[in-house]
């Protein structure tokens, strides 16, 4: 049994061995964070940063999926600091980003007053969808570029490595080596990236025909 | 896309037995998913689990109960040409025929004329009625199933070795290996998601892999060492590895007196099967099967997972007892971590010979020979039962020949496709007096049926699946089945009934009163200690439970061997280096290997109705670049490939993949069917034909001129290419 630590989280005092993040820390008392980028099966990168908490004494909001308990640390979860932090981030986000097969962030945006509208008229990120195999298609205007299905092509499940990034700044996505097609890429079509996609930017054929269909 | 339903199920598909949640919108699965924190797949599933199951809702699912217009005799049975062929009945008329014409042969021929095949696809429970109703009602224990012709070797060797047959270790382990051997299981293609764990190993955990096999398999590239034999030399590489852990003292002696017999033959027979000599019969140098010896035997635990490639063999069960006699010299068995662990192939493989699918054993190989046990289920079923051993699937087909065989029961399986030599199987088909096909597609052989009687698909039932690594599982009712279908146990309790009442045994109808598939099991499991402790109340809460499971409070046994084998002392076995293979010569200088591709299911009947096919839309010959270069064949190319037994055609692809001098086909594709070519030779013991080695010739052919698609380059044609270079 690990050694356990001892930690203040929105007032109350939390036990959790060393080495357990933030986040479940939190899950286990209780307390929810939200997350985005984050899955519990794969490993967590904190690149969305929607699960920022207030470490007091830190300098930075603190991504809570990545950063692990120490003793007597003391941490919020809902302070004002961190609610805009998220709002913003939300708010940048739906600015440019199709959310609207993402129920659970939406209504997390309602939840703490995040507008959608708030950053309007910017370049939106567009793509055609990629509709080049039997099994899935990749809608990328509703990609919240959260890695999941990199990882899971890569090395948290399958070990395949058929998807990367491409493009810079803004127009940078989830890509294959060259934008090859992906019955030339190396991909085994296990959907295990469709299985983790938060957004609806990857869903089978047959969900996206009838989505279509509604 | 918001579901009306989510059932949570398990995959159809291969013995890893993902859980799966189907999404289900106006009576359709539009979705497949898997829950990300329930055994054994944890969310990953492969593309046959993820996107397969649009077989389920295929426009030519068998939906009404047919009967061949044309009375069909032996010698003179013909295959249907279309639909006109059948005459659409109701159900009672479907089963009366089929229980007068059961009857009948039983009458003129006895009830060992009569053989049936379970099916690996269907329940536990499916699988449990089909053997009580061939048993009980008709008299005869000739049921077999698929499993014959997968992994007959594997039992075989391991019964004869440790007495069980089952995969000693559990998935769950596989990410925490620290040493294994994977050999004869191309695990990437035939099992994706366990690949998925054994890749981590390596990967996540530093796990040092061992991958002896001819071909080229992706596992290859996660290996610290591959073992490159010749097809067919298995034996001779493992004894070489035996003989170097005996030489260099890495034997585990305590294991050894403590759990084993036979060390000491074992040990001088083993005397002169050095590296060097295994090197001149298999092609790996000498230092690599030290090095391999060293790796396995050094490790504090190290596993053995292997496929067909060790099973179907005409030396299979040897194959297997070489592996064996590794694991017992290394005490590398019973624990976690360790283990002898064959690769199941199908969902309900597993399940299907637990069931009592197999003709010398009841439910978890109660033998039947046994009177205990024999009244024991006389009892429950009120009947008396046959105390002989049935045939094997692959004697049904000879028993055609000699007389013995009149009438087949094919429960969901394609003998035509599946079968060695199919001009020979179908031979057999076309003497059969009755043949009766329970499925949900047409396929090769049912078209030759005379009653058809339309299942439901996994996702339009309820019962149980076991997969490879003895975990029983629930499938549950997704959609509704098409027209008329039916479960395959309710399909059986009703023919039962019909049939007993023909008979005029009315009081043995009694132990046919199923409401459920869930009564079934509960009769299943009263008849079965081993799987007494597990009832569908459990399996819903806790997901799935890993058999022998004796009490309601056991918690299952996800690892086997831990104090004692079955047979008591694990038991060595010197094995002789030989081989009855058809091996080449100067008219037919290539073996043949067959098997699958990761994208289709076997015989095809499932796959080449689903979006799988767009992906892998035919027949491939893989063939090494030198003799490509030789026989002036590029990829794309057609060849004709020939046996002594038959020819096909399809394209070539070049790849390094095969070594030089092999063929691969894989054996989905009726219009290149692969079984076309492969031939009878049988493991003795096993009765499990060669499925890995044949000889066959190649040449150029010209483009079949009714293949669809023929006309398209290979490059066009889904995902086919070269997945290694050259």
């Amino acid at each position: 049994m690990a050694d356990l630590i001892s930690l203040t989280i929105n007032g109350r005092t939390v036990r959790a061995p060393a080495g357990t993040t933030i986040l479940n820390a939190a899950h286990s008392a209780g307390v929810e964070i939200p997350t985005l980028c984050y899955h519990p099966n794969l490993t967590a990168n904190g690149i969305c940063r929607l699960c920022v908490v207030e470490v007091v004494g830190a300098r930075n909001l603190q991504p809570a999926c990545v950063v692990p308990v120490a003793q007597g640390m003391v941490v919020n979860t809902e302070t004002e600091r961190v609610l805009t932090a998220r709002r913003v981030i939300l708010e940048l986000l739906a600015s440019t980003v199709d959310l609207s097969e993402a129920p659970e962030i939406l209504a997390y945006m309602k939840r703490i007053g995040a507008q959608e509208g708030r950053f309007e008229g910017g370049v939106r990120r567009e793509f055609p969808v990629a509709v080049d195999n039997p099994f899935y298609i990749r809608d990328y205007s509703k990609c919240v570029m959260c890695w999941r299905c990199i990882q899971v092509c890569a090395g948290d499940v399958q070990n395949t490595y058929a998807l990367t990034w491409g493009g810079r700044g803004i127009h940078s996505h989830v890509a294959t080596a060259y934008g090859v097609p992906m019955p030339q890429t190396t991909c085994v079509f296990c959907g295990n990236c469709v299985g983790v996609c938060p957004t609806g930017a990857l869903k089978g054929r047959t969900e996206y025909e009838l989505t279509i269909e509604d | 896309m918001q579901a009306e339903s989510i059932i949570r199920s398990t995959c159809p598909f291969c013995g890893v037995g993902c859980r799966v949640d189907l999404h289900v919108r106006g009576g359709r699965i539009f979705r497949a998913d898997a829950p990300f924190d329930v055994a054994p797949n944890y969310g990953r599933l492969c593309v046959k689990g993820r996107f397969g199951w649009d077989f389920v809702g295929h426009p030519t699912r068998l939906a009404y109960p047919l009967v061949r217009r044309t009375l069909q005799t032996p010698g003179h049975r013909t295959p249907a040409s279309g639909p006109e062929d059948w005459r659409q009945v109701s159900w009672d008329e479907a089963l009366a025929t089929v229980a007068d014409r059961l009857l009948s042969l039983a009458d003129r021929f006895g009830a060992d004329s009569i053989t049936a095949n379970a099916c690996a696809k269907a329940t536990n429970e499916d699988n449990y009625l089909l053997q009580k109703y061939i048993r009980g009602v008709i008299g005869t224990n000739n049921v077999d199933h698929c499993a014959r012709l997968c992994h007959a070797g594997s039992v075989a060797g391991l019964q004869l070795a440790l007495g069980s047959s089952a995969m000693s270790n559990s998935i769950a382990e596989m990410s925490d290996l620290e040493c294994f051997m994977v050999t004869g299981s191309n695990t990437t293609e035939t099992h994706p998601v366990i690949s998925t764990f054994l890749k981590q190993a390596v990967e996540r955990k530093g796990a040092r892999l061992i991958v002896a096999d001819p071909r080229q398999t992706e596992m290859t590239q996660f290996a610290a060492l591959w073992l490159r034999h010749r097809p067919g030399t298995d034996t001779a590489l493992f004894n070489a590895m035996a003989n170097v852990i005996v030489s260099e003292g890495l034997a585990n002696q305590a294991f050894i007196a403590a759990r084993t017999e036979g060390y000491h033959a074992y040990v001088a027979d083993l005397a002169g099967k050095t590296p060097e000599w295994a090197e001149q019969i298999t092609g790996v140098p000498a230092a690599d099967i030290r090095a391999a010896a060293r790796m396995y035997a050094g490790a504090k635990a190290a596993a053995i997972y292997w496929g067909m490639g060790i099973s179907q063999s005409t030396h299979g069960s040897d194959n297997t007892l070489t592996l064996t006699n590794l694991a017992l010299l290394c005490g590398h068995v019973g624990r976690p971590g360790t283990g002898l662990n064959p690769l199941r192939g199908q969902n309900n493989v597993q399940g299907c010979s637990d069931s009592g699918g197999s003709p010398g054993v009841y439910t978890a190989y109660q033998p039947l020979t046994d009177p205990a046990v024999r009244a024991k289920f006389e009892a429950a079923w009120g009947a008396t039962l046959p105390d002989k051993p049935g045939l094997t699937t692959t004697e049904f087909v000879d028993g055609v020949f000699t007389g013995r065989v009149k009438g087949w029961y094919l429960m969901g399986e394609n003998p035509l496709m599946s079968e060695p030599h199919q001009a020979h199987a179908r031979e057999a088909v076309e003497q059969l007096e009755f043949l009766v096909s329970q499925d949900i597609f047409f396929n090769e052989t049912n078209i030759y049926a005379d009653v058809i009687l339309p299942a439901a698909s996994f996702a339009e039932q309820e019962g149980t699946f076991t997969n490879t690594d003895r975990r029983v599982q629930r499938v549950a009712v997704a959609v509704p089945p098409p027209g008329e279908a039916r479960p395959d146990w309710q399909i059986l309790t009703d023919l039962a009934h019909v049939t007993l009442k023909k008979m005029g045994r009315p009081e043995a109808a009694a132990s046919w009163s199923y409401t459920s598939a869930s009564d079934v099991w509960e009769e299943m499991r009263r008849l079965t200690p081993d799987f007494w402790g597990i009832d569908y109340e459990r399996l819903a809460r806790e997901h799935g439970v890993h058999w022998p499971c004796p009490a309601p409070d056991h918690p299952g046994t996800p690892y086997l061997f831990e104090q004692e084998f079955p047979r008591g002392r694990g038991k060595f076995w010197p094995v002789a280096w030989k081989t009855d293979s058809e091996l080449p010569d100067d008219e037919y200088p290539f073996v043949l290997s067959t098997g699958r591709v990761l994208y289709h299911w076997h015989g095809g009947t499932m796959t080449r109705v689903s979006s799988l096919d767009a992906i892998w839309p035919e027949c491939t010959v893989e063939l090494h670049p030198k003799d490509a270069e030789r026989l002036a064949v590029a990829s794309g190319d057609w060849v004709e490939v020939s046996s002594r037994r038959g020819s096909i055609t399809a394209r070539a692809l070049v790849t390094g993949r095969s070594p030089r001098g092999l063929v691969f086909v894989p054996f989905h594709f009726a219009e290149a069917a692969a079984n076309v070519l492969t031939d009878v030779r049988l493991d003795a013991r096993a009765k499990i034909p060669d499925y890995k080695v044949c000889a066959v010739r190649l040449s150029r052919a010209e483009p079949p001129q009714d293949r669809p698609g023929a006309d398209v380059p290979l490059i066009g044609r889904g995902a086919i290419k070269d997945p290694v270079g050259q």
